[in-house]
């Protein structure tokens, strides 16, 4: 393998400093002066119903209320895979939550003391609450003209339904498969809803200034994506929309697309001359704003008895909430590869996104994966207990290897998945389970396998622009966004890389829409893949113009050019080292006294041209809609206290591709991370909400997130490297997928240790216990 | 309103407050001093951590009156004329990923290590238990305070 000097290494985050001495830059430590308005919103206390009157009357009499907008104000629609969202509810209202209008105030005090104020009149209309319900053909319609919404072309609404999208994958004779099976097991596994719960809640400032230009200062993950959204929406030129996005507060999905940014900017419009700041407590961050969607899978699954799966039926009904202009994507993603990491001849998969009268579900690290791995690697580890064949086995039996057909056609890329799976299971010792010394106590194992690909259009871009500076240091401009995972220093380490110049000498601030370039969003786990490519070629770019400048002064071949240690160096004379700093700005002198050169600015993009979503509706063949999945496993060993169902993890080890970690410190960072992100969905969270649509817990005190009490005993993370061809030095995504396997692995060590079979998430001890009660009953 | 006046990072302060003002707004919106952050306004989170005479308290939850004439330390504090040993490693062990929950936790952290240099596991875990981060999954906050403790290892 080739040296790298940068690439590999565990160079030291670009914004440590930033971070750890509190001079990072939040948009809410940003000052903006006298001008500064506060709005806060008025928003449904039902799930259902018709807006008969708004009285604001009371609330314009507050001292220090400036204005008050309503739906009546602002008809915008807006939605970033489907047009199904409007600003301000328009005379009906969908979820408990939703807004209905805003006060804008002087002070934050001011606005909500008026918000308590506003009386909104209701006619209660009937809400479905559950997804299982809302497909009923009697339930009520929550958009009845869903068929006529603006949305991409890979979405199929079912008119007169509340299926918002249903996508269909067919391949082989499922038929065939079954008759061909020796064992057939069939169930139903639920997952309900979660929240990401970044420490910092979503918060916009919106300037609409005399001029008639719009700033929006906002924490997201998707700059561009915003300006193009707010662009559109509100009808003005995207020259003329400004985003600028400090660091963000952790993201995890939840500040992708565009959810609450949009009611600042559009406020600003009418309140020139002044910014408009929306920040979002604790409570709303959980009400209105994207949650994971809830789903309840059906899988029917048919194997030979020495182990080749012949048959799958996947069907995913998610509870996609009251808007889906993003959430329908989830279920799009899952609905291609509900397959899991296996190479199946007959698979049917039918994943349907149904409306529900609460909060619209979205993007989620994992986007949807987790949910549908939890129902599948239950049902691998059920299926090798029928079958008699150890469950590891049974996955390495089946596992998708490079160039086998994925269930809509494309061939599978290149992956360490076997790989992940020994050294997963080789790290906790499987089928060398530890005992308890206490009898109260059990101990089980339990695996997952998983995969996910980036769940995106088929252009989403990336671009780069690099300059030098006088010292050679670098200024490097790009959009994606650090929102934890270290993007900004792996983009450092790949431009450092190419030119020979230490990622600490290169500066990457966060984004400003008018000064840096397109980038797509900081999602899908692409954006080291993706926006990686546009920094190694504008970094190609950069020495390209550096060679040709050399051969233009000095006459070598540019082919005999190499950069080291922040020179031009030649492989034909050694005697020729010319340092950048000479001449990457001012040029070089020749012998008359004039100059050759000027300042190296490098341009770089990229955008996978091989991909498309164009395909059968019916079967899904036909496109080439993923640009390549990351694979890996987990392990675990779990002790539970039989008679209190409490767990502890005593070693869970996670076995991942990265293609190539170009920050292995970084990319460890992600599994520690996302592990126990993961593990939480499963041990202790969980939104529970009313029979009228209310959260019940929306703070933090009873929507437990773990605490670093609730680390597990010992994590082993392994990373395995199998190159992704058009990855830059062979990267891919990693960080979702740390999440992924949590939830089944649990439930199959579990079963391990007690012979119970649970369902449904959570596992929290009380139903551990509680079911290990009944079924010792049932004895 | 009322003036108060309080030592902040080792600098008298003085400013007007009005009584049912909490710490938090008071530092960041009239004093400029921006590390502490709002996470829940309820105390759950610990992103607001402060020092109140070398304790680790939490901003949102203290009117701003109550601090007359006591001394609070913000990260501002702590990094103005070097980076402690701690925040040194936590840029080593890469202890923090957005970056929100950091100053909170090394402020609670840095009383522990004031009080008890050599901590134990199980003690990191419960001086840190009520600053939460969603990003790390806390081992590497671990490994960085093992780190200077003597019993750590990367």
């Amino acid at each position: 393998m080739k040296d790298y000097k940068y690439i590999g290494k565990n160079v030291t985050r670009i914004d440590a400093l930033d971070k750890i001495s509190g001079a990072a830059t939040f948009v809410d430590d940003i000052d903006f002066g006298a001008n500064l308005l506060y709005a806060e919103l008025i928003e449904s206390t039902e799930a259902s119903a018709l807006i008969k009157k708004i009285d604001i009357s009371a609330a314009m009499k507050v001292k220090g209320v400036y204005k008050i907008f309503t739906g009546k104000d602002f008809h915008n629609r807006f939605g970033l895979y489907m047009k199904d969202r409007y600003v301000f509810a328009q005379e009906r209202v969908r979820f408990v939550g939703e807004q209905i209008g805003a006060v804008v105030a002087f002070t934050p005090e001011a606005a909500k003391s008026a918000v308590a104020l506003v009386k909104v009149e209701y006619e209660p209309l009937p809400a479905v609450l559950n997804q299982m319900d809302a497909l009923q053909s009697d339930a009520p319609l929550l958009h009845p003209e869903v068929e006529n919404y603006p949305r991409v072309p890979w979405f199929y609404p079912k008119a007169g339904t509340n299926i918002a999208h249903w996508r269909k994958t067919r391949k082989g004779d499922l038929g065939k498969g079954f008759a061909k099976a020796d064992v057939i097991l069939e169930d139903t596994y639920s997952v309900p809803r979660y929240a990401h719960c970044a420490l910092e809640t979503h918060i916009a400032v919106a300037k609409f200034d005399h001029s008639g230009r719009l700033t929006v200062w906002s924490s997201s993950q998707s700059p561009h994506t915003q300006r193009h959204l707010f662009a559109e929406a509100l009808g003005l030129s995207h020259k003329d929309v400004r985003v600028i996005t400090p660091y963000v507060g952790g993201g995890f999905g939840g500040k992708a697309g565009v959810t609450m940014e949009i009611i600042p900017a559009v406020l600003a419009t009418q309140l020139k001359g002044y910014a408009v700041k929306l920040r979002y407590s604790r409570e709303q961050e959980f009400t209105n704003t994207y949650q994971r969607l809830g789903v309840v899978a059906k899988i029917k699954m048919g194997a030979t008895k020495d182990g080749r799966i012949t048959a799958l039926e996947h069907k995913l009904y998610w509870d996609a909430g009251a808007y889906v202009e993003y959430g329908a994507n989830v279920v799009n993603a899952v609905g291609l590869s509900a397959s899991g990491p296996y190479c199946i001849d007959n698979v049917s998969i039918d994943s349907v996104c149904v409306y529900t009268n609460l909060p619209p579900g979205g993007p989620y690290r994992g986007f949807g994966y987790s949910e549908m791995l939890f129902g599948l690697e239950s049902h691998i580890s059920r299926m090798a207990q029928q079958l008699n064949i150890d469950e590891v086995e049974f996955r390495r039996i089946n596992a998708i290897k490079p160039g086998d057909e994925t269930a809509y056609g494309a061939k599978m890329n290149p992956s360490g998945l076997q790989d992940c799976i020994d050294k997963a299971a080789a790290a906790i010792n499987w089928g060398k389970k530890p005992v308890s010394e206490d009898p109260t106590k059990v101990i089980g194992q339990g695996f997952a396998a998983f995969w996910k690909a980036p769940a995106m259009p088929p252009n989403a871009s990336s671009s780069a622009f690099l300059k030098f500076n006088e010292d050679a240091t670098i200024n490097l401009l790009i959009s994606g966004m650090d929102i934890g995972q270290g993007y900004q220093t792996v983009m450092a380490q790949i431009a450092g890389e190419i030119l020979s110049v230490p990622p600490a000498k290169i500066r990457v601030e966060t984004p400003d829409t008018d000064r840096n370039p397109y980038e797509w969003q900081t999602v899908a786990s692409h954006i080291t893949w993706s926006c990686g490519n546009a920094v190694k070629n504008a970094a190609l770019d950069a020495r390209e113009q550096i060679f040709s400048l050399i051969h233009r002064v000095y006459h070598y071949p540019v082919d005999v050019l190499y950069l080291e240690d922040e020179a031009v160096k030649c492989k034909t004379d050694s005697a020729f080292i010319l340092p950048l700093q000479n001449f990457v700005v001012d040029g070089i002198m020749t012998e008359d006294g004039t100059f050759k050169g000027g300042p190296v600015n490098g341009c770089g993009m990229f955008m996978p041209e091989f991909s498309s979503t164009k395909d059968n509706p019916e079967t899904s063949q036909g496109g080439h809609p993923n640009v390549h999945y990351t694979v890996g496993a987990a392990a675990l060993n779990l002790e539970i206290d039989k008679e209190t169902g409490k767990m502890k993890l005593l070693k869970v080890a996670l076995a991942i591709d990265a293609g190539k970690a170009i920050n292995p410190d970084l990319v460890r960072g992600q599994i520690t991370g996302g592990l126990l992100q993961g593990l939480a969905t499963v041990l202790y969270e969980d939104m529970r909400f009313n029979e009228k649509g209310k959260l019940l817990n929306p703070n933090l005190t009873d929507y437990k997130i773990p605490t670093a009490k609730d680390v597990p005993e010992e994590i082993i993370p392994i990373i395995v490297e199998v190159p992704q061809p058009d990855g830059p030095f062979g990267a891919r995504g990693i960080g979702e997928h740390t999440m992924l396997p949590a939830a089944p692995m649990i439930a199959n060590a579990i079963e391990d240790a007690l012979g119970i079979r649970i369902k449904s998430l959570p596992i929290t001890a009380e139903k551990v216990a509680l079911t290990f009660l009944q079924e010792k009953a049932k004895q | 309103m009322k003036e108060i006046s309080f030592m902040l990072n080792d600098e008298p302060r003085n400013v007007q407050v009005e009584p049912n003002e909490i710490l938090l707004d008071v530092l960041r919106n009239k004093l400029g001093i921006k590390s502490p952050k709002c996470g829940c306004e309820r105390g759950d989170c610990g992103a607001c951590t402060v020092l109140l005479d070398g304790k680790a308290v939490r901003s949102c939850l203290i009117l701003a009156v109550e601090v007359e004439n006591h001394n609070i330390t913000t990260l501002e504090g702590i990094s103005r004329a070097k980076l402690s040993a701690l925040q040194e490693a936590f840029m080593e062990f890469n202890s923090f990923q957005c970056g929100y929950c950091a100053p909170g936790i090394i402020l609670a952290v840095t009383e522990l290590l004031e009080k008890n240099p050599h901590p134990s596991l199980e003690e990191i875990k419960e001086s840190i238990a009520g600053n939460l981060c969603r990003c790390t999954g806390y081992t590497p906050i671990f490994d960085a305070i093992m780190s200077l403790t003597g019993k750590g290892t990367k």
